[in-house]
């Protein structure tokens, strides 16, 4: 079978500096694999590539052994992306929003889907009112179904926590399976080690745009990961 | 849904949005009837040169006001930071280019129904008539399909106001010479045929933009 991801040779490069510089992953599907590394190590730009948002250097990117290349339409259509920008029209209300995301994915039953998920992140109360006037948190929540409306298989998190609220935080992980208890490949960013630990099932440490470090979870407990991102980023070349 | 249910979707998106905050329309709007009024002034005492300057300054007007229109056509999607929802929606980027283009299409036509009787008011000279109204729209499609790319090749770089002028400016002044040509024979009496060429000048502008948008679109948008 096919792995859900599979990056070969990823390298990124903007201008003379060098973002990644040969990412090789391979994601079995309904696996969630956290990376970690420190501002500019690349976490982002990879996230970017692989949500279509930015084109690679150089090297091969493949979903269920499609080529993101040839594919991208029908790629995209698998993937949910959730970043710290919410991704959402201010001037439009969260209801709007969720309407104009659902058209282009051409969720079927729409008007239901969305009031599943505004229910599910727990905005059936605001949900007529522009994002303009919502809080960051509430942004985030409207985000949150944004990116699980069309049930994608895959879920790209870029930081995702940012601007929630503690309440609001198990709405993304109690979603990492989809609705029919189906596990969904996840590809987490964070600087939250312990948030890391917990939902990653594989913790990669990149820096300077390069993995340097790789282990399964139950492999390391907290302290263990700390000192090996310590040891990591500060001998990477 | 098809390649036209997208487009349209996306033209509702803006639609909607500029509706709720008039910041395209109202701006161009008051630039155009300031400009209007200004040149009324300036050539108020003299109406035997207005119908020689009339065409020249009626697309000097159109061509600014559409510059502040399509400067503002893609800056909201990056400065909400939707243009990467946009992009990671499963459609072609023609779909956006489209959707994108027939919105700022319909935000200068909405502005240039209002800019012409008043024009035709403060100017006495004959505006209203089909053949300058079909030479507007012919205009105005090809003034948008290049400024739609450009807009958004502009977003990505620093200046990005002052980018866009400088790269559309040279590249639209056939088209803008062909419509200030057809709109002086319009107003001098010339007849349908007497248009034809520049009508064809106009219509080959906007189908090799278009086509050129189209396929190029994708290099531009994607960083």
């Amino acid at each position: 079978m096919n792995p859900a991801i599979k990056v070969q040779g990823l390298t990124k490069s903007f201008g003379t500096r060098l973002a990644l510089r040969g990412i090789d992953l391979e994601i079995e599907s309904g696996k969630s694999v956290v990376i970690f590394g420190p501002n500019g190590a690349g976490k982002t730009t990879l996230i970017r590539i692989l949500a279509t948002i930015m084109n690679p250097s150089s090297g091969i990117i493949t979903f269920d052994g499609l080529n993101l290349k040839s594919h991208a339409e029908e790629i995209r259509r698998r993937i949910g992306i959730v970043t710290h920008q919410t991704l959402l029209y201010n001037n439009l209300t969260a209801y709007e929003n969720l309407e104009f995301y659902g058209r282009m994915f051409d969720v079927p039953e729409l008007k239901k889907r969305i009031q599943e998920l505004v229910s599910l992140v727990g905005m059936t109360a605001r949900l007529h009112d522009r994002v303009a006037t919502l809080s960051r948190g509430m942004q985030q929540r409207v985000s949150i179904a944004r990116a699980l409306l069309h049930k994608p298989t895959i879920l790209l998190l870029d930081e995702p926590e940012t601007g929630l609220d503690q309440e609001a935080i198990p709405l993304i992980w109690d979603n990492m399976p989809d609705e029919t208890g189906r596990k969904r490949t996840v590809i987490l960013t964070t600087h939250n080690m312990e948030r890391g630990i917990e939902v990653g099932e594989r913790l990669l440490i990149l820096d300077k745009g390069k993995i340097v470090y790789e282990c399964v979870r139950g492999a390391l407990d907290i302290a263990g990961l700390k000192e090996a991102y310590r040891n990591s980023t500060r001998t990477s070349v | 849904m098809k390649f036209w249910g997208k487009v349209m979707t996306i033209a509702w998106k803006d639609t909607i949005s500029e509706l709720r905050t008039k910041e395209i329309t109202s701006s161009v709007l008051v630039f155009t009837l300031l400009v209007i009024v200004i040149f009324n002034f300036a050539f108020g005492t003299n109406r035997e040169v207005l119908p020689a300057v009339a065409p020249g300054i009626l697309w000097t007007t159109f061509v600014f006001a559409g510059m502040l229109s399509l400067n503002r056509s893609f800056i909201p999607e990056k400065e909400q930071g939707c243009l990467e929802g946009l992009v990671t929606c499963p459609v072609s980027r023609e779909v956006i280019y489209t959707g994108k283009a027939l919105s700022s299409l319909l935000f200068m036509l909405i502005v240039e129904a209002i800019a012409l009787p008043i024009f035709s008011l403060l100017f006495n000279v004959p505006v209203l008539s089909l053949q300058i109204i079909v030479i507007t729209v012919i205009t105005t499609i090809g003034f948008v399909a290049v400024g739609t790319l450009f807009s958004a090749l502009a977003i990505n770089t620093k200046a990005r106001e002052m980018v866009l002028p400088i790269l559309f400016l040279p590249i639209v002044i056939p088209i803008i010479i062909g419509a200030v040509k057809a709109t002086e024979l319009t107003l001098t009496g010339e007849s349908w045929s007497g248009l034809t060429s520049w009508f064809q000048i106009i219509i080959a502008f906007d189908m090799i933009f278009l086509v050129v948008s189209f396929l190029t679109f994708d290099f531009v948008i994607v960083e």
